[in-house]
């Protein structure tokens, strides 16, 4: 990654424009050809320094739900049980965090109902409980990072 | 593709509980296929909008409103690079978490919320006995030095507010696919 490409990620965190001839207009913004610009996002990604390039969708707008949950996993069942969650469809994310609650995980559903009936299913096939941690109120979401 | 109800604008909260919701976008059909079409990423050719509507069989006119109106009614965030923290050099990442009164949490959490390194800011249930915190703030760093000094940085905003806190590291990414809805 050189200059260029941070400069890059700096500035199409978001406001990307909708227009005939977005990359070109972008371009012209970085002082570069847009036949460069659709190289380097190109490359970006396949070098995993991007995982998307494009519109990022809020499900909760569209109907779904998201909610963080966690599970107090005994040290020895851990591994049998991050293949359990991780198999559900409805697990969007999952980390290992160092705390009594050490599995935590991200249940993102199309629609609010499938919440409790994915906590029913992890319950079932895992004997632990699920705490659900839904947000109550958001007062600040922006995943920007300086390059 | 999943039913129809999966999209209507039913207001139903999360759980039966949580902030009032807004009421939901109503999206049809070719919204749900030009969601569809993009949110694996924009199409990297000069005119991507134009090669989606040839894709989709509409006018690159009809995907660009289309496009604008989602931006507008909140349905997309953004539209840009989402760049993979980690190759970014930001290896450590820390879940803050904050006991403070629920009289205060909303002055507290939009405080928190307007730190430069918060990257996520929410007010979430307690589970007692077992978890007493009621505020999460999300913060990255390039080690954990760092995320430790942004902590002690919310802790100092927090002052005498602040009851009991924590801060979870993650040790490990078991899995990380975000959602994708059907086609």
């Amino acid at each position: 990654m050189d200059e260029t490409d941070r400069r890059i990620i700096n500035a199409l965190q978001g406001g990307f424009p909708i227009c005939d001839d977005p990359y070109r207009e972008v371009a012209d913004k970085l002082g570069l050809s847009e036949t460069e610009l659709i190289a380097r996002l190109q490359r970006l990604l396949e070098e995993k320094t991007l995982t998307r390039f494009g519109p990022m969708y809020q499900v909760e707008r569209m109907g779904g739900a998201f909610v963080l949950a966690a599970l107090a996993v005994p040290e020895a069942e851990y591994e049998c049980v991050a293949e359990t969650v991780n198999g559900l469809p409805e697990v969007a994310h999952n980390y290992r965090r160092e705390h009594a609650l050490n599995m935590w995980f991200v249940l993102a559903t199309e629609t609010p109902e499938g919440i409790p009936a994915a906590i029913e299913k992890i319950e079932r096939a895992t004997g632990l409980t699920v705490y659900a941690f839904p947000k109550l109120k958001e007062y600040f979401v922006e995943m920007k990072l300086h390059a | 593709m999943p039913d129809a109800a999966a999209l209507s604008p039913n207001p139903s909260p999360a759980g039966g509980r949580g902030e009032p919701r807004e009421p939901l976008a109503r999206l049809d059909e070719l919204d749900r296929r030009l969601i569809v079409a993009t949110q694996g990423g924009l199409p990297l050719v000069p005119r991507p909008y134009q090669a989606l509507a040839e894709q989709l069989g509409l006018a690159a006119e009809e995907v660009m409103a289309r496009l604008r109106h989602l931006l507008e009614i909140g349905v997309i965030r953004r539209i840009g690079a989402v760049p993979n923290h980690y190759a970014l050099g930001y290896t450590a990442n820390g879940m803050s978490v904050w006991d403070v009164a629920d009289e205060r949490i909303d002055a507290l959490g939009e405080a928190v919320g307007r730190l430069p390194f918060v990257t996520h800011c929410y007010h979430r249930p307690r589970a007692l006995p077992l978890w007493p915190y009621n505020l999460f703030a999300m913060v990255h760093g390039k080690g954990r030095e760092e995320v430790e000094a942004q902590v002690k940085q919310i802790g100092a905003l927090l002052g005498a507010d602040c009851r009991a806190h924590d801060v979870l590291y993650s040790s490990r990414i078991l899995k990380k696919t975000g959602l994708r809805i059907g086609s």
